[in-house]
């Protein structure tokens, strides 16, 4: 296999993983923002909680896999984008920390300030870490200021730029909207009827900032700037989102939560083709961008990384896929079968 | 500050604290894994109870040591930027094996564990644990061998490349062959396990002499001390092999943990020695003849290099410059571990030997024995110290220095809002983990099979 070869799969690899945490994750933190807001009672919120319980962890290994193989397949890449997000990663952590020990904690002691104080730590990590999610890749998809030498030369404040913010705030909306969708197919009864209510509430907001993110993307001159056009699909990403708002309206549960689904993918598809072959794109001088080529492990390591992905990649889509397989029944807030 | 000290202090600082917590996961999901298969074997509710119980504090441990985690992972790039440039082409790959092969594992199964009870088979719910188990114990092997090329990078396994002035991998196999990382694995699991026996020693004594639940707790007890003994002879045999490795690989810190500034041969065993404040010079010791020689190379004759010898030996090799890592240290720290090290297989052989003498519900020592669980936290730190201090003033062994690889766009502030921040966020959970470990592990068997041990009765009713 050719070095550009491995270089091109490599990024596509990453994009992947991107992909897989953006829609896996993207319902998780929308759970974990709803939970307070959706769960009135304590056998509510722990139904919420119980519909991403045995799954979430796993899929915040997306996160972190997708983090190693970026470390792995392009160090210049991980170098130049983790030292330089340094205060934005940060407090990215400090979110999937704070939340990722409160679900563990929250029902560990009956006292209900006890369990309210961590539901809330729940829903702020999410929103933390959705918003800082969402504001990276707006400006990375912005281009930041590197300079000649690989090295990033703003600070946090160069990243809450107009659109990087707003970047995060349509992110948070649309992990707002598909957590509800979520929930909308792992509930029953009172609650369920409940988070359809939300979700109609949720697909207003979520379409307009989506909307009025895709227009700055597009007046601002973000687009195509790379060699493949994005064609299609971010047309096709507005679409898929408005037929969701439909199905929310006819109360279509699995097909509202495969459109917000679509629209998740179709964006980073989108945000991906718009990139390459930068990883990181440099306002200061084009030149200085970290391109696919200049950012890459040598052949040799792609290779080996290659063949491992090859292996394993498969044999974590089997066992991940069963698991939503095994719990794919709905959650009742009945007491006598709910899982603490 | 400069950021170079507070990228030190909190990669320091994070990793000890995340250490505090893995330990224990890598142990005790065994202990929970075996007490579930002798469930399923015998169908005796005791085991099932065992693993119950076992498992609730197992699981308020793990929630910390797995959100601490990804910090670390982050903060190679965080932080040591220049690092992650120079050898992310050989260091990035077991981070991205360990989080493919290992942590996907890790939490897709324990969450089938935690919620999959009465909802998978009893056969694929034994399994989930086990794979659990299995999954993070792997963990620590690939991270490990990513320390272990930091600690000594196997000359076969990469090439220093010119043109881009990075190292780069040429062999797979010699990098996950390297012989320190698979010592420090050996080093590591059978550490995990006797920090587990050691948790539940001290809880079961705790009840014991309490006279509470006691068969519940005898049995629990006398597995722990069994398996703390072995685990205990295997993590010194480790440690010894790790010695002898030591001696070919980083002769300096070998020199710097035993405080020997001459060459010696045969070499001396240093019990104590006190230096002057610098921690650089010795003014005082008493010294065992010829034990250092049986340590490094487990004979009573070869040459051990002294500091002094290796530091000019350096200084001709990488030019001139401090090669000494920070001796006060890297000697109290391998003091420590020793000696706690020692303590533990001393503690766990008298509970074996008093348990097969006779009834050790009634021994005196018992309402003493809950104490015992500060030795394996102490060693495992003093462990951890000695291994990256030792290691100064490198980041990789021979090849890159600490204070060349940090990420040189960082200022104090960033890092001290971080090094804040993190000691605060840290800080808090720390609270809520002991408060809810102590609740647990008093409140016993019988609460452990609810939803909360503080629920009312009536509500508690419900969830059997």
């Amino acid at each position: 296999m050719s070095y550009e070869f491995l270089q091109i799969l490599w990024f596509i690899l990453i994009a992947v993983l991107w992909i897989g945490f953006h829609f896996l994750e993207g319902f998780d933190f929308g759970v974990g923002m709803l939970l307070p807001f959706l769960g009135k009672k304590d056998e509510e919120r722990r139904a919420i909680i119980n519909s991403i319980g045995s799954v979430w962890d796993g899929n915040e290994v997306w996160l972190l896999t997708a983090g190693g193989a970026t470390f792995a397949a392009f160090p210049e890449w991980y170098a130049t984008m983790f030292s330089g997000f340094y205060l934005a990663l940060f407090l990215l952590l400090v979110g999937l920390i704070i939340r990722g020990v409160s679900f563990e904690y929250r029902s560990k002691d009956a006292a209900p300030a006890w369990r309210n104080r961590f539901d809330w730590m729940i829903a702020i990590g999410s929103f933390m870490a959705a918003l800082l999610l969402g504001a990276a890749f707006a400006n990375l998809a912005r281009g930041v200021p590197i300079d000649e030498n690989m090295m990033f030369t703003g600070n946090l404040f160069t990243l809450l730029n107009p659109y990087g913010l707003l970047g995060g705030l349509t992110t948070v909306a649309i992990f707002l909207l598909h957590g509800a969708n979520f929930l909308g197919l792992k509930l029953e009864g009172e609650l369920r009827e409940r988070v359809n209510v939300f979700a109609k509430k949720l697909w207003i907001g979520a379409t307009v900032l989506y909307i009025v993110f895709g227009i700055y993307t597009y007046i601002a001159g973000f687009w195509a700037r790379g060699f493949i056009d994005p064609g299609i699909a971010p047309i096709a990403a507005v679409a898929v989102l408005l037929a969701a708002g439909y199905f929310i309206n006819q109360k279509m549960e699995g097909w509202a939560f495969i459109m917000v689904a679509l629209n998740i993918v179709l964006t980073q598809v989108t945000f991906f083709s718009m990139t390459f072959p930068n990883v990181m794109l440099s306002t200061t001088n084009p030149a200085y961008s970290l391109t696919i080529y200049n950012a890459s492990s040598s052949q040799y390591t792609l290779g080996v990384m290659s063949i491992i992905a090859l292996i394993f990649v498969p044999i974590v889509l089997a066992y991940q896929g069963w698991t939503y397989y095994m719990f794919r029944q709905r959650i009742s807030t009945d007491k006598k079968t709910l899982v603490y | 500050m400069d950021p170079i000290t507070l990228s030190r202090w909190q990669f320091g600082l994070t990793t000890i604290y995340h250490w505090l917590f893995v330990p224990l996961t890598l142990g005790l999901g065994w202990y929970v894994a075996y007490f579930q298969t002798r469930y399923y074997q015998t169908k005796d509710e005791a085991w099932r109870k065992m693993a119950k119980f076992w498992g609730k504090l197992f699981l308020i441990n793990f929630a910390i040591g797995v959100v601490t985690g990804i910090v670390q992972e982050f903060q190679f790039g965080m932080n040591w930027s220049e690092y992650s440039r120079y050898v992310g082409d050989i260091f990035g790959a077991p981070l991205a094996v360990e989080a493919l092969m290992a942590f996907f594992m890790e939490s897709t199964f324990l969450g089938i564990w935690i919620f999959g009870e009465g909802r998978v088979s009893e056969k694929v719910h034994l399994a989930s644990i086990w794979l659990a188990a299995i999954g993070s114990n792997l963990s620590a092997l690939w991270i490990l061998l990513a320390n272990g090329f930091m600690q000594a990078p196997p000359a076969n396994s990469y090439v220093y490349n010119e043109a881009n002035g990075r190292l780069e991998l040429i062999n797979f196999f010699a990098l996950i062959g390297n012989p320190k990382g698979w010592i420090f694995f050996w080093h590591t699991i059978s550490d995990g396990v006797a920090m587990a026996a050691f948790l539940i020693l001290a809880v079961s004594a705790y009840h014991i002499a309490r006279k509470q639940n006691v068969d519940f707790f005898k049995r629990s007890f006398n597995i722990a001390a069994v398996s703390g003994l072995v685990a205990g002879v295997l993590i010194f045999l480790g440690g010894h092999t790790m010695g002898q490795y030591m001696a070919e690989v980083q002769p300096m810190k070998l020199a710097a943990l035993e405080a020997i500034w001459e060459t010696e041969q045969p070499a001396s065993f240093s019990l104590l020695t006190i230096g002057d404040l610098s921690g650089k010079k010795e003014i005082w010791s008493i010294r065992i003849p010829a034990a250092m020689s049986f340590l490094a190379c487990n004979n009573f004759t070869c040459e051990v290099k002294g500091v002094n010898e290796l530091q000019a030996t350096y200084e001709q090799q990488y030019g001139p410059g401090d090669y000494i890592p920070l001796m006060i240290v890297t000697y109290w720290t391998f003091r420590i571990m020793m000696a706690f090290g020692l303590a533990m297989i001393a503690i766990t052989a008298y509970f074996v030997w008093a348990n097969m003498r006779g009834d050790i519900t009634k021994a005196k020592w018992m309402k003493w024995a809950p104490w015992i669980l500060v030795l394996p936290y102490l060693a495992n730190a003093s462990g951890w110290i000695l291994t990256e201090m030792g290691r100064q003033p490198w980041i990789v062994y021979g090849l890159l220095k600490v204070e060349d690889a940090v990420s040189p766009n960082l200022t104090t502030v960033d890092l001290l809002i971080s090094l804040i921040g993190y000691t605060v966020v840290y800080g808090t959970l720390a609270v809520s983990m002991v408060y809810l470990m102590k609740k647990y592990a008093i409140a016993g068997p019988d609460a452990a099979m609810h939803e909360s041990v503080d629920v009312a009765p009536a509500r508690v009713g419900a969830q059997d």
